[in-house]
């Protein structure tokens, strides 16, 4: 509860502060509150999904997941399976208590479409995960610094704390390969009264092109894990643990 | 009982050799994971990208404004917010590293080192790191963005006693997580980055304090980085400081006895937590303990 939401909530706080000290419009405390509950699932795919190969082979564990019967396709749709409960619950009481404290108005345009949108995200952002995974099984020391460089950089692309509106097209269209970028956008223009006019492209396209990475990323990470899985035997990175 | 003198011949240059290894240990450790140029980058990305978070904001919102006190205080502000987690997190990740990476806490405790000075060694490197993320992004600030300061305008004493005074006060900050750090197994990993976080909150680092309810400025007021965050702007820029008046009824000689006083609370509380909580974790087995979380 402490680590997990009133942590995360006390740096929500901050940048709504920080909106609040420049004279911000109310609808954007809405979409601080909001981009901060969604960093709770990058922060899960990052360090409980993609590294967890990684942390594995530092523990020692790879090598057994690799023997036992079961294909690590499987294993990691297991984690971002319980992953993806748990951080949901945590999201959810961020937005809770984000929303009661900084009096937050919803004015929601269509359920359905915000359901779709939350679930394509979610689909693509652990298809995006396992992906990762894959190319940490060859990291060593350098994963957890990976990890650790795609936390700032990535606020700052996928626009958790703003509109990515006021970036050019290209970066904005760049920054859309993570599926939070797209995601977060939609749903704000979902949620927010002000949000279809700051919207980056239409909803319904926005769906589009999740769904698109949704496929495009389990598929890649179907077929990365397999090669990468392979490689690493070959090059004998399984149980490699360079400290 | 050992006199004075026999503390200082062997205490003191335990102490010194303890804190001086560490360090170069703690450099290896932060830097050499990739070449030279890799590991610039690295260090500069992430503080940069931090501070953009900022900038864009800001920018949305004012439509590119930059010379606006407001934005040099933000600017500044979380320019030197880099220094709090890069401390605290260094020290008090010495300790999940040593134990549960490295697995040589317990080999560490049987050395004849002096275990404070180790682990304020190891922050040591992340403070280096820290310094130059800092000088790189306020100098991006002054280059790109408006930020204006003068090198002849700065009250270069005031920010070196402020400064220094500062890195000693987080480093104490740093040992009494380090402590807490011993003896928690679970989440324990990123308790630095979290509680540098909530203290974001707190110090003023990016909005002034009367921005809060007023129920929650009391906490930025004992919060011992608003002090000294308002040091370093009014020795940087003063004219921006003095825009906004949460602590416009201090003089400088107050504010740097404040955060004085404050390391000296929070140096007595450290050393107090810290041997409580080493204790505990050491009738608790939990010097070596490896959780595999």
């Amino acid at each position: 509860m402490f680590f997990d939401i009133l942590l995360p909530m006390l740096s929500v706080s901050a940048y709504v502060f920080v909106y609040r000290a420049i004279g911000a419009p109310e609808d954007y405390i809405g979409f601080v509150v909001v981009g901060g509950a969604m960093i709770a699932f990058w922060m899960n795919v990052l360090w409980s999904m993609s590294s967890q190969l990684y942390w594995e082979k530092e523990q020692g564990n790879l090598a057994l997941f690799i023997m036992s019967p079961s294909s690590l396709m499987a294993i990691l749709l297991g984690m971002a399976l319980g992953g993806l409960v748990a951080t949901t619950l945590r999201a959810l009481a961020i937005i809770l208590l984000g929303s009661v404290f900084f009096s937050v108005d919803y004015a929601v345009s269509s359920f359905s479409q915000l359901f779709v949108v939350f679930t394509l995200t979610m689909v693509a952002l652990y298809g995006l995960g396992m992906m990762a995974a894959s190319f940490y099984l060859l990291l060593s020391r350098e994963a957890w610094h990976i990890s650790n460089l795609a936390q700032e950089p990535i606020y700052l692309a996928s626009g958790f704390y703003f509109p990515i509106k006021n970036f050019s097209f290209w970066i904005s269209a760049a920054a859309s390969l993570i599926p939070l970028t797209l995601g977060l956008d939609a749903m704000r223009q979902l949620v927010f009264e002000t949000g279809p006019s700051l919207g980056f492209l239409s909803v319904p396209l926005e769906i589009m092109i999740l769904l698109v990475l949704s496929i495009v990323f389990l598929f890649a990470a179907r077929l990365l894990l397999a090669y990468m899985e392979k490689l690493a035997i070959r090059e004998g990175r399984l149980t490699e643990n360079r400290r | 009982m050992q006199s004075t003198d026999q503390l200082t011949t062997t205490a003191l240059p335990t102490f010194k050799r303890s804190f001086r290894v560490a360090a170069w240990l703690g450099w290896q450790i932060e830097s050499n994971w990739t070449d030279p140029f890799l590991f610039a980058i690295y260090s500069i990305i992430k503080p940069l990208a931090g501070a953009a978070i900022l900038v864009v904001m800001y920018s949305v919102i004012t439509s590119g404004d930059f010379t606006s006190p407001i934005f040099t205080y933000i600017y500044l502000g979380n320019a030197f917010y880099i220094y709090v987690g890069a401390v605290m997190t260094g020290i008090s990740w010495a300790v999940i590293d040593d134990r549960e990476h490295y697995k040589t806490l317990k080999y560490m405790y049987i050395a004849p080192i002096n275990i404070p000075a180790y682990l304020i060694g190891r922050g040591d490197a992340k403070f280096l790191v820290a310094s130059i993320s800092v000088l790189i992004t306020i100098l991006f600030g002054v280059f790109f963005l408006h930020v204006i300061i003068d090198p002849a305008a700065i009250n270069w004493l005031l920010f070196i006693v402020s400064l220094l005074i500062g890195v000693v006060m987080l480093a104490m900050m740093g040992l009494i997580l380090a402590g807490v750090s011993l003896r928690t197994v679970q989440h324990v990993w990123f308790i630095g980055d979290a509680v540098a976080g909530a203290l974001f909150l707190f110090s003023g680092a990016i909005f002034p304090l009367e921005v809060l309810p007023s129920w929650l400025q009391v906490l930025g007021y004992i919060n011992p980085i608003t002090y000294w965050l308002e040091l370093l702007r009014r020795s940087l820029i003063g004219s921006v400081a003095a825009t906004f008046p949460t602590l416009q009824g201090f003089t400088n000689q107050q504010l740097v006895a404040i955060l004085v006083g404050l390391t000296i609370i929070f140096g007595v509380i450290s050393v107090f937590v810290f041997r409580y909580c080493e204790r505990v974790a050491r009738e608790r087995g939990m010097i070596d303990m490896v959780t595999n979380y």
